[in-house]
């Protein structure tokens, strides 16, 4: 399908255009905060929108992933690149234990597992020594990356952080178009005919659940050096529902809606953070709206709609 | 004989008196969840800040109309279950034929919606209810010092548990719900209006976590959040027991509301988490949950 491929070639056009000059434009942490959420999503998205498992747990990686980056770079002195794997394989690790655990059921009940294991962490967070408790961990350094760049200067840090972006969405690209990410889809649309085809649908969901986990924890080791802190917030289950949101206000199963959910809701939390709790009342709304009215999310209505405009007016 | 384990008896009776209280909770929030579930396929994330606006509803009847406690103990549920009868003519009705996670979607906007509605108009911090008249002051067992209104909260808890569990399982009425779970098209096919079944089952559901919510209102401050991290106590809950059975709900509530108190007498610091590793035992153990059917 031509339309279909051009269209991705300029949505990856427009999403590297718009990574390029956002520094030049807004606030580059606000930028920086933007593409690190939007990882998130995407990560999230992988298991919601292409293997339709429901996870309301996921800031439980984005949050230990920040922890561990912020520890081993400010208590042990690694170096931000080492301090941001050590972030990611936390979240891996964590991820094969919940996944294997919460695997064994499916539908909601796999929701309410994910929030569950998810809420230890939180409690595991807010009680160990090393977190800091209520202050979490303040004061990260940045440091310098590879020993050349130095990721104080907000430019740098900023490309580095849109490189990390690129390469998590990327890897989240290949994973959807390749025959691994086809047997997803065949999990998400049938779960008992991908297993009478043989396929061994746990290896499968676990193995989407840890590559979740672990993009999702490179973006809390990211953001864990962005703001140099690693605190509750990230963490906490609100933060679990927010990319549950950004996924779906963006789209479902589409590849470029989670950054497009992930803008949308970062740049409303920034502009209403003065209202107080209207914040929260928002964003509940948005997701009844969501839920109720526009299920697709705005890159599956484009899509809907481009596909209407290109199919043939008499079949 | 004034140690147990090391403890002092006091306290230890306490904790299993809180541990108990904090059961009957459970108990009835995770019957509401199950009955819920039953009929509409939904789990219900607003349970919560359902029970939180049980709560709020007699803390606010008192203070601007000043309806007693026991007025507020009937009154109460029959507002908040009201509103669960709206949101489910409104929003949930059009869920059913779509997948059961939009389900938990939309009941989770719904939930921060109404919390922060009741965080923007009364703060973070507790308002408190005081103690009705008739169930002020405490009784001393010579044991231990029972303060009367926790005692009532048990029975009371108790008493609506399986007060449901009879009207579901023995009553013609419940018979129809048990027949609308199972089959609601040959239900419907009967001559029994399922719809409006279902209407009242998500009230009623509602209507119980707002019971548990003006039950707790005096022993606990009654603020925005105080529903939010129950429910997704109440939810493990609901793992563990599986959904399949009203007694299993109230059994595994009670028990794990003990469990939970005597944690915080032996080992404190992961009272917070034990019923989430209990949760992760019994995934390894039986995954469909104590009760439950595997489905």
């Amino acid at each position: 399908m031509p339309a279909r491929g051009n269209g991705r070639w300029l949505g990856g056009g427009l999403l590297l255009a718009a990574g390029l000059v956002a520094p030049y434009v807004v606030y580059p942490v606000f930028a920086m905060k933007v593409l690190c959420f939007a990882l998130f999503a995407c990560a999230f998205n992988l298991l919601l929108g292409y293997t339709g498992l429901l996870s309301f747990g996921h800031a439980a990686f984005l949050g230990s992933a920040g922890y561990v980056t912020a520890y081993t770079v400010k208590s042990l002195g690694f170096s931000p690149g080492l301090g941001l794997l050590a972030g990611t394989a936390c979240a891996a690790v964590l991820g094969l234990v919940i996944g294997w655990l919460a695997i064994r059921r499916s539908g909601i009940y796999f929701a309410m597992i994910t929030l569950g294991l998810a809420q230890v962490i939180y409690f595991l967070s807010l009680q160990l020594e090393f977190t800091g408790g209520e202050d979490g961990i303040q004061g990260v350094p940045r440091g310098v990356l590879f020993g050349v760049l130095p990721l104080d200067n907000p430019l740098v840090m900023y490309h580095f952080v849109l490189a990390v972006f690129l390469f998590g969405f990327w890897v989240v690209y290949r994973a959807i178009h390749s025959p691994f990410g086809q047997v997803l889809k065949a999990i998400r649309e049938n779960e008992p005919r991908a297993v009478s085809l043989g396929y061994d649908v746990h290896r499968y969901k676990l193995l989407a659940f840890v590559l979740s986990a672990t993009l999702a924890g490179l973006a809390g080791g990211t953001k864990s050096l962005v703001f140099q802190l690693a605190s509750l917030t990230d963490v906490h289950w609100h933060t679990s529902g927010e990319v549950v949101l950004m996924t779906l206000l963006g789209g479902l199963g589409t590849e470029f809606g989670p950054v497009v959910g992930a803008l949308l809701v970062v740049t409303l939390n920034n502009y209403l953070a003065g209202f107080g709790s209207w914040v929260t009342v928002i964003t509940g709304a948005i997701f009844v709206v969501c839920v109720l009215a526009f299920r697709r999310g705005i890159v599956g209505e484009i899509l809907a709609f481009a596909r209407s405009r290109s199919a043939p007016k008499d079949p | 004989m004034s140690e147990v384990f090391g403890i002092p008896i006091q306290a230890f009776l306490g904790q299993l008196l809180i541990g108990l209280i904090n059961g009957s909770f459970y108990a009835i929030l995770s019957l509401g969840l199950a009955v819920i579930f039953g009929l509409l396929n939904i789990i219900n994330f607003t349970h919560g800040a359902q029970y939180m606006m049980g709560a709020f509803v007699a803390w606010m009847g008192l203070k601007y109309l000043g309806i007693n406690y026991w007025a507020a103990l009937l009154l109460s549920p029959l507002v908040v279950g009201l509103t669960g009868v709206v949101i489910e003519r409104l929003c949930l009705r059009r869920l059913y034929q779509l997948d059961h996670l939009y389900g938990l979607l939309l009941t989770f906007g719904l939930a921060l919606v109404v919390e922060g509605l009741f965080r923007q108009g009364y703060g973070i911090s507790g308002l408190s209810y005081p103690v009705p008249k008739l169930l002020q002051g405490g009784e001393n067992l010579g044991f231990m010092y029972l303060p009367i209104y926790r005692a009532w909260v048990v029975v009371a808890s108790l008493v609506v548990c399986f007060g449901t569990w009879y009207v579901i399982e023995r009553t013609k009425l419940g018979a129809y719900l048990r027949a609308g779970t199972e089959n609601p098209r040959l239900l419907q096919a009967f001559g029994i209006n399922v719809p409006v079944m279902v209407t009242l089952t998500y009230g009623f559901g509602v209507a119980l976590a707002a019971f548990a919510g003006v039950l707790a209102a005096p022993i606990y401050q009654v603020n925005p959040v105080m529903g939010s991290n129950l429910v997704i106590v109440v939810f493990a809950v609901v793992v563990i027991g599986g959904m399949g059975s009203i007694f299993g709900s109230i059994v595994t509530g009670l028990g794990l509301g003990v469990v939970e108190g005597l944690t915080k007498v032996f080992y404190p610091e992961a009272s917070a988490v034990v019923v989430f590793v209990i949760m992760a035992l019994v995934l390894l153990v039986r995954p469909a949950g104590l009760f439950g059917r595997e489905a």
